[in-house]
């Protein structure tokens, strides 16, 4: 089985279960290694990589989330990562998955994350000199305030 | 000389507006991306990257570095056969392509961001307009991602009702890519019949869901209304048409020498590259890979239907042609056997904390007020948690990273858009072809826009 | 957007002028600025269904200098808005602006950073239609009332 060689490789990271799918949780120097051990342990496509931002609820405040494929055993893994704000690095996955190439890209446009090793980090979808990081908790959604005819404001 | 008083006629003077002479602070952007520009002389992992070759590598670096008859060109967002706001840059040898740099973004519209001040509720208005040729898959997975936070199960009859019209969906979404690839390599008809019959297919949405596109109809807990009266006449005669009229367009195109020239060989994609990149959908069975998330991870009853899964062996455009006329088909099956085996009972859950009351209860029960009045300005609250859902969407590999903290709103909703990652696929399909192969390559890979910026 | 005058009118010229803009609502050619879902439904209009070439309107012109009327059909994010400036100004006089779609008129249901607010900050529009996305009927009839606002003189 898949997953039982990982477990037993990394027996001291936190593994934990999500609605009925794996979920593991990895420091920051551990996630280059446990990938190499993934890939070879049969997870050979990356189906997606992405962040969320958990502001002042919790430390550390990012949390990198990266979902795996197995083609060939059918399984699903969810790796994620801690990244704290005061040091938003992590380390790029594409040595090992060139698919990642635009997730990550996408991650560091949104949340300001960098990662180390990413042949081309640049701002994907947002405009080139666009200042600010969409996707953060503390940039404001940007709405113009609406004035129906019925309302009563003036500007 | 002197000057000299003509007499000039009467100039009447209409106020006019002139254009190009009014202030606007958009004139002075320029339309440059800094670093998104390909560079002549580019070195170091950019130019693999651009290169494209990754599992094989086929160039020689001294060929392309010397030589001097190298251009940029721009195929900027506006183009006709770039399948919406793409924008490429290709650096051509002659006629030959040698690297190629997608730039896009230029339809972001901060949806992820949207999701975040929308209740779940909401939720499926939002997600619908991402991929906007197969709006019902969007909804589907967002809604499966909900279910699985709530930890409930959907009656039978919505389970059934979502899967005939996300494969009516799939249908209409392979229609489109057919009309858009025949009209990009230069089969003008087929643009006129896959509209044509996609156009029925439309009209069975507008009876049900209300809508043409982006429909707002699959909803967590169950769909919004129930079908309409004579639906399965209706579905019956969409499956004869388009088995029927399948035909014709085979013969247009199976065997045409026009076609298959030039469609054979081109844009050609290996199994390896394709799950290095996270490819998926159509594209990834064309390579020969026999995955697709409908047999790998069954959503929404789907197990007990039976349908084959194409697959292909070269890899080229001709490939990915083939196996969406033959997904069709296998929809069309799907949709039988759907139609056929429809149970009788709720389109929703009856749990009236996520699914609003019936109308004509709101007149008569007070706690069936307070539910309505609640869902509909709070929301439902979903416990906290988080999950990623995958179905099998017309492009690929579609899934939802649903993230709940307990309120009636998301506290983040990723969606994993199969476009998105299938565009990385065209730096090495592109490599070493022409550029009228390019044409024919992006409008095989079938991305849609909205999906890729969201 | 007439014919510009610069001479006495008499009824030579009106009835010249009104020859011009009888011809100029024959044949308008559109140009492609299809950008999201309304794209489709402008397609759709295009197709046999719903047919635009009974106006004379089949021919979707690729680049700007053919075309005299730019249907902005979708949602206009921040980088494209350059874009959409620059192909407007390389239409040729006379040409006319319709704004397609909820998305185009005033941002529609996205009212957030990454959208311009309604395109009509950007470029001088002539008809709104409204819709998301608004349907082959709705367009024909936007189009139509353009059609009549050149006849009448009044755009």
């Amino acid at each position: 089985m898949v997953s039982r060689e990982l477990k037993e490789k990394f027996a001291e990271v936190e593994w934990g279960d999500s609605h009925g799918q794996e979920v593991v949780r990895l420091g920051r120097d551990q996630l280059i290694e446990f990938c190499k051990a993934a890939f070879e342990a049969g997870f050979e496509v990356l189906a997606d990589v992405t962040a969320v931002d958990w502001d002042r609820t919790r430390q550390p405040r990012f949390d990198l989330v990266i979902n795996l494929l197995s083609m060939q055993h059918r399984r699903r893994l969810r790796v994620m990562v801690g990244i704290p704000d005061g040091d938003p690095v992590a380390p790029s996955l594409v040595p090992i998955w060139p698919g990642a190439n635009f997730g990550e890209r996408e991650v560091y446009d949104m949340f300001g994350i960098t990662f180390e090793g990413h042949p081309d980090l640049t701002r994907i979808l947002m405009p080139d000199d666009w200042e600010g990081y969409p996707l953060r908790k503390d940039f404001e959604v940007g709405a113009v305030p609406v004035q129906f005819k019925a309302s009563h404001q003036v500007n | 000389m002197t000057d000299q008083t003509v007499d000039k006629p009467e100039v009447e003077e209409v106020d006019l507006w002139v254009s190009g002479t009014e202030e606007s602070e958009w004139d002075t952007y320029s339309t440059d991306e800094g670093a998104q520009k390909m560079r002549l002389e580019e070195t170091g992992p950019r130019l693999t990257e651009q290169l494209g070759s990754v599992v094989t590598d086929d160039y020689d670096l001294d060929d392309i570095v010397t030589e001097d008859e190298r251009m940029i060109i721009n195929m900027g967002p506006q183009h006709p056969s770039t399948h919406g706001v793409l924008r490429l840059q290709l650096e051509l040898e002659g006629e030959m392509i040698r690297r190629s740099k997608s730039v896009i973004g230029y339809l972001h519209t901060g949806m992820e961001k949207t999701a975040e001040t929308l209740t779940f509720l909401q939720g499926p208005t939002n997600v619908t307009r991402m991929d906007y040729l197969a709006p019902l898959h969007n909804e589907l997975c967002f809604s499966l991602a909900v279910e699985r936070l709530l930890d409930i199960e959907v009656p039978p009859r919505a389970a059934v009702i979502r899967i005939l019209m996300t494969e009516l969906n799939r249908i209409a979404s392979h229609l489109v890519a057919m009309a858009t690839n025949g009209m990009d390599i230069g089969a003008l008809s087929i643009m006129t019949y896959g509209f044509r019959d996609r156009e029925q297919i439309l009209a069975f949405f507008e009876k049900t869901t209300g809508l043409r596109l982006n429909h707002n109809y699959i909803r967590p807990g169950g769909v919004a209304a129930d079908l309409p009266v004579g639906w399965r006449a209706d579905v019956t005669d969409i499956c004869d048409t388009i088995t029927r009229r399948l035909v014709d367009y085979e013969d247009m195109l199976k065997e045409n020498p026009i076609w298959t020239g030039r469609t054979r060989g081109v844009g050609v994609i290996t199994a390896d590259e394709c799950r290095a990149y996270g490819i998926t959908g159509p594209t990834l069975r064309a390579s020969g890979v026999a995955w697709d998330l409908r047999k790998a991870f069954p959503y929404s009853g789907i197990e007990q239907y039976e349908f084959e899964v194409p697959v292909g062996e070269h890899g080229d455009v001709y490939d990915r042609y083939r196996i969406r006329i033959e997904e069709i088909l296998q929809s069309v099956s799907i949709l039988r056997q759907a139609a056929a085996a429809m149970p009788k009972g709720d389109f929703r859950i009856d749990d009236r904390k996520i699914t609003p009351p019936p109308r004509h209860r709101i007149d008569e029960s007070m706690e069936a007020l307070i539910h309505h009045f609640k869902i509909f300005t709070e929301g439902f609250r979903v416990p906290a948690g988080e999950t990623y859902v995958a179905i099998e969407s017309p492009r690929g590999e579609l899934g939802c990273y649903l993230v709940a903290d307990g309120s009636g709103k998301p506290w983040r909703m990723h969606t994993r858009a199969p476009s998105f990652y299938n565009l990385q696929a065209l730096p090495i399909m592109m490599a070493d072809s022409v550029v009228a192969d390019t044409i024919a390559t992006i409008a095989s890979l079938d991305p849609v826009m909205g999906d890729v910026d969201r | 957007m007439s014919v510009r005058r610069t001479a006495p009118t008499n009824v030579l010229t009106s009835t010249v002028d009104k020859a011009a803009r009888w011809a100029q609502t024959r044949s308008m050619f559109p140009a492609t600025f299809g950008l999201a879902c309304c794209a489709i439904e402008m397609m759709a209009t295009g197709a046999p269904h719903n047919d635009l070439a009974r106006f004379g309107m089949e021919v979707f012109r690729a680049s700007p200098r053919q075309a005299d009327l730019m249907i902005v059909a979708g949602r206009v994010s921040q980088k494209m808005a350059p874009v959409l400036r620059q192909v407007y100004d390389q239409m040729p006089d006379p040409k006319w602006v319709i704004s397609m779609g909820a998305c185009a008129s005033t941002g529609g249901m996205f009212n957030n950073y990454a959208l311009v607010q309604g395109v009509d900050q950007i470029v001088p529009v002539d008809i709104y239609v409204p819709g998301c996305p608004p349907g082959p009927q709705g367009l024909m009839h936007g189009i139509l009332t353009l059609h009549d606002r050149i006849m009448a003189g009044k755009a």
